[in-house]
């Protein structure tokens, strides 16, 4: 952790401007995008996009990039949970026809 | 670590270093934005199970939002998470004067935001989109377009309703760099309040395609 000075590290300002940037051309790509016709991928291209924007924040706003390592830990366990939540969820109604449960 | 009989400023007894202090305040916040990403979540869950029932239905009512002014927030939401960052920046420097100017721009960015969504909500209203007896709406996908807006105003909802939260606390720490709270060694509420704005950031990234984008190519 030296390197990073006492106090945490600093990120220079150059690098937040450059995340605003990209994080508005984000914005404009996905909006633009979302008026072409891809089939299916218009919603993959759109989650991806906001995939990309919110790594960027989370590795540069939120500063994890330059964390402790338990930091990147106790995100990836956030998305863990929530992997959890949404496919558990989505095989529940996606299988719940197969079999004939009496009352359904 | 510590010496004894030395204190510094700002440090808790608990805490060997002040950056010990700084990542264990960081990883509190961190672990905070779980519970707040699962309570989003069980919203987003419901989102994914409704849309794929009636994907008809979510793509006429989705296309009735004004995708000007979605846009518009979407740009207006980073520019105050841009303006964030810089105020961490500037209370990790020290810079308490430009820490409080640039959380007040914050605000005001944020305030801006939920202005636009309030005359999104008051279409809304004009136009019986909002869910309950008055609720009307015509056309291919109409069956279920209610289920829809039921998400709309729940999701974009709390999403406000967190910026407002956001906003008292930022309010708060505006008074405190005021009184020069902050330095390099105790910065640690102005970079937590950062954590849960640019969090608040961070959803409506993923709300703004899925509630605005779905289906404008047709």
């Amino acid at each position: 952790m030296a390197a990073h000075g006492d106090h945490g590290h600093v990120t220079p300002l150059k690098q937040y401007y450059a995340v605003f940037l990209a994080l508005m051309v984000l914005t404009a790509i996905t909006t633009w995008v979302a008026f072409q016709d891809l089939g299916f991928l218009n919603n993959v291209v759109a989650l991806g996009i906001a995939g990309i924007k919110a790594t960027m924040v989370i590795l540069i706003f939120m500063h994890v990039r330059h964390s402790t390592r338990v930091i990147p830990v106790v995100v990836l366990s956030s998305l863990f949970w929530l992997a959890l939540l949404l496919v558990v969820t989505w095989t529940d109604y996606y299988s719940r026809g197969w079999l004939g449960v009496v009352g359904r | 670590m510590s010496h004894e009989g030395e204190a510094v400023v700002g440090l808790h007894h608990q805490f060997d270093t002040t950056l010990q202090q700084k990542e264990a305040a960081s990883f509190g916040m961190w672990l905070f934005l779980v519970t707040e990403a699962l309570f989003f979540g069980g919203l987003f869950c419901a989102y994914t199970i409704y849309r794929w029932s009636y994907p008809e239905s979510f793509t006429a009512a989705s296309r009735t939002l004004n995708i000007q002014l979605g846009t518009f927030n979407t740009a207006v939401l980073i520019g105050s998470s841009l303006t964030m960052a810089l105020a961490v920046r500037a209370a990790q420097l020290g810079k308490n004067k430009l820490c409080a100017l640039l959380l007040a721009l914050t605000i005001l960015l944020g305030a801006v935001f939920l202005g636009v969504k309030a005359k999104e909500y008051a279409d809304k209203f004009e136009h019986h989109h909002v869910p309950g007896p008055t609720f009307h709406f015509e056309g291919e996908g109409a069956s279920h377009a209610q289920m829809y807006f039921c998400l709309y105003f729940a999701m974009t909802g709390l999403h406000a309703f967190h910026m407002i939260i956001g906003a008292g606390l930022l309010t708060f720490v505006i008074v405190q760099a005021l009184r020069n709270k902050y330095s390099p060694s105790n910065y640690n509420f102005v970079e937590g309040v950062g954590l849960y704005w640019h969090f608040v950031d961070l959803v409506w990234i993923f709300l703004f395609p899925l509630l605005y984008l779905i289906g404008r190519h047709h």
